[in-house]
């Protein structure tokens, strides 16, 4: 088994974890840099998938099955923008090469995400693997993902004897996730979008390596795990409830304003606050997982809500903790004025 | 077609001299223990246990058994319930479905707080609630007037306090409304949805009940000479999505939202500016700015009709044009008859 992207920590662990499972003999860890954490003895091997190298890589180790996870929105460290791009873009046109010479390639996995639906006031509200967007992203790492899946679809039609499997990630969070989202929740006060209260999904990371597993095995009986599959976490939080969960104040700002500071942020390199990030923000999306459940045979073990409370707990406290509030209306109620004499926690709950 | 001062046959309905009518849904059981007007004439109580609740204080929007032996516990029970909203709200500690529609929300803020023109200002009276079932998707079809959408409005919450499981109406709403802020995070949160067959279908499918106006700008944005003529009925999506599903479509009329704003004239470079289908002009607005935009307190009508099954087609029906067509008529017709039926037992527009 071949894994690209193994320096991030999505990476690693399931690097990590793949090489428990007993149908796995081999596992082997490319990506451009060395890996800060362990990779529990898997062969690393140290390339860059923008270079052909992967073909002889590939075909030296001879792998059955290559899980392309390096297809993300940040760069490590403080790579750029344009070479995350090329990353995603060129390198899994490289991947794509490579598999295609390879005879001993039977399953191909491609981590992608949500994003390639966009986000508009015009979509349906919960989109399906076949609702087609009414609005292609523009650009930024949505835009990627969206060539990055015409690339594996020519790859299908070119080798239909691999099974292919693309993955669509709703935002993953978790404790240790690293995305464009982790950061923005981790800003102190949540600018928004005045007028505007998106819908949001999450997915943990413990429910992306294990479907990421079940993808990259034989399907067990009565599944199957080629094709498209949007993953995600059941039930839908608004931007609102996730603000008040984490107990971060947020501003809400006007859209050409908050469009401008993207763009003014961008400039000075803070962060990647792509527009699409803006566009999700504004409007939300909200993708249905009945193929998952059903076809992929995978059921998330955390809920959205649940995933937003464990990435909650790993962050320190907001300025306006939930419990500090609650607590507020709890001494409220237990105004003597008020309660006349009923016991406070009654009213609290 | 039938004018507003057509002197109407005696039907049904307690003539109480010019005093407003009691609406109707006090028949449904006042699930908020609001009360409405004082009302000189009455109709006759089914359920005579209910008139109690009437002369209730609407301190809170919580939900209240309709027994008040002591009023300071009920006092006490209303503060902590509104307390625990209080912090539910602030914590964040609330549960929305994947359209966005937030329940609690709706039941306790956005519809209190429009309750008020529903009651008070046009007085709405609702017939034929008997028709809409207790349980299971259906589609209700509604024609679409008055030049702001108050009247999908005004049947979510006539279908939710007069329908005895107090069912919840999601408004289909057109790609407008989600486009503007504001308008657009208080429609998600109150159940409304964009209006497409996917959204539509997946209502359909989970069993709600669910509320189209097929001549959306046509019908809300037509003058006001062409008031109570249904505008065609686009082209007739809502027909093959209930087939789809097999849900049945009941139709829906509704009387008075015509004359809130009689729009006069149509300022098609100022709607082309705002990016509006149209730019209403009405005796009142833009002239009076903000005090122009008062609806008129016209008094209105929604009747629901006779449900038109649609179980009994083949799965390949939805891919009739030729019964889909029809089925739209036989709605359309309906609801226009049953509009001129209404007008013409009328006896004012504003009483």
């Amino acid at each position: 088994m071949l894994v690209t992207g193994v320096a991030r920590r999505l990476g690693g662990r399931f690097v990590r974890r793949i090489q428990r499972d007993p149908q796995v003999d081999r596992v082997i860890a490319v990506d451009a840099v060395p890996p800060e954490h362990h990779l529990g003895g898997a062969d690393f091997i140290q390339a860059d998938i923008r270079q052909p190298g992967i073909a002889r890589i590939l075909a030296e180790t001879a792998a059955d099955t290559v899980v392309h996870l390096d297809v993300t929105a940040m760069a490590i460290g403080s790579g750029s923008r344009t070479t995350v791009k090329e990353t995603n873009v060129i390198g899994t046109m490289q991947l794509l090469g490579a598999c295609q010479k390879s005879p001993t390639v039977q399953r191909l996995v491609v981590k992608s995400s949500t994003n390639v639906y966009g986000s508009a006031p015009r979509d349906p509200a919960v989109f399906t693997e076949t609702t087609p967007p009414k609005s292609l992203p523009s650009g930024g790492f949505a835009k990627d993902t969206v060539e990055v899946e015409g690339y594996v679809r020519g790859f299908a039609r070119r080798r239909p004897d691999v099974a292919v499997c693309v993955l669509r990630f709703a935002n993953i969070l978790g404790p240790t996730a690293d995305t464009p989202l982790t950061s923005y929740f981790d800003l102190p006060v949540l600018p928004t979008v005045f007028g505007y209260d998106p819908r949001l999904q999450f997915v943990h990371e413990d429910d992306v390596i294990e479907v990421l597993r079940i993808a990259s095995h034989e399907p067990a009986r009565g599944t199957l795990n080629s094709g498209t599959f949007n993953i995600a976490g059941d039930g839908v939080l608004l931007l609102s409830q996730c603000s008040r969960r984490l107990g971060r104040p947020t501003v809400p700002l006007l859209l050409p304003a908050v469009t401008w500071a993207g763009s003014l942020v961008r400039t000075l390199g803070m962060t990647d606050f792509s527009p699409e990030q803006i566009r999700l923000l504004t409007h939300g999306r909200v993708v249905a997982t009945d193929q998952m459940r059903e076809t992929l045979g995978f059921k998330p073990k955390y809920t959205t809500a649940e995933t937003f409370a464990d990435f909650a707990r790993s962050r320190g406290p907001g300025l306006l903790p939930p419990e500090a509030l609650a607590g507020a209306v709890d001494r409220i109620a237990a105004l003597p004025a008020l309660s006349g004499g009923q016991p406070p926690t009654q009213s609290a709950n | 077609m039938a004018d507003a001062k057509v002197i109407p046959f005696d039907d049904d309905r307690s003539r109480a001299g010019a005093v407003q009518r009691p609406v109707r849904r006090r028949s449904a059981g006042s699930r908020r223990g609001k009360s409405a007007e004082p009302t000189l004439v009455r109709e006759v109580q089914p359920l005579p246990s209910r008139a109690p609740a009437q002369d209730d204080v609407p301190v809170t929007r919580e939900e209240q058994p309709p027994e008040r032996q002591q009023d300071d516990g009920d006092l006490e029970r209303r503060i902590a319930s509104g307390l625990s909203f209080l912090r539910r709200r602030l914590t964040g500690d609330y549960e929305v479905d994947d359209f966005g529609y937030d329940e609690e929300l709706t039941d306790q803020v956005l519809m209190p707080a429009l309750r008020p023109v529903y009651e008070k200002y046009f007085r709405v009276e609702v017939k034929g609630i008997e028709n809409i079932p207790a349980e299971g998707g259906a589609l209700i079809v509604a024609n679409h007037s008055g030049t702001i959408p108050l009247d999908g409005v005004m049947m979510q919450i006539a279908v939710h306090d007069n329908h005895p499981a107090n069912r919840h109406l999601r408004l289909l709403a057109a790609d407008l409304v989600f486009m503007l802020p504001v308008v657009n995070e208080l429609a998600r949160k109150a159940g409304h949805t964009l209006a497409c067959a996917e959204d539509a279908e997946r209502l359909l499918g989970r069993g709600e009940l669910v509320g189209v106006m097929p001549e959306g700008f046509k019908g809300i944005g037509k003058p006001f000479s062409e008031r109570y003529k249904l505008q065609r009925f686009g082209r007739g999506g809502f027909v093959s999505t209930a087939l789809r599903k097999g849900t049945p479509i009941i139709p829906c009329s509704i009387v008075g939202a015509e004359e809130i704003y009689p729009m006069i004239g149509n300022s098609k470079t100022l709607a082309r500016v705002l990016g509006f289908p149209y730019f209403p002009i009405t005796p009142t607005f833009p002239w009076l700015g903000p005090l122009g935009a008062i609806p008129l307190p016209t008094k209105w009508t929604i009747q629901f009709g006779e449900p038109i099954p649609t179980n009994g087609y083949p799965p390949e029906a939805a891919e009739d044009p030729m019964l889909m067509f029809n089925l739209t008529d036989q709605v359309r017709e309906q609801i226009q008859h049953t509009l001129y039926k209404l007008l013409v037992q009328r006896r004012s527009v504003f009483f």
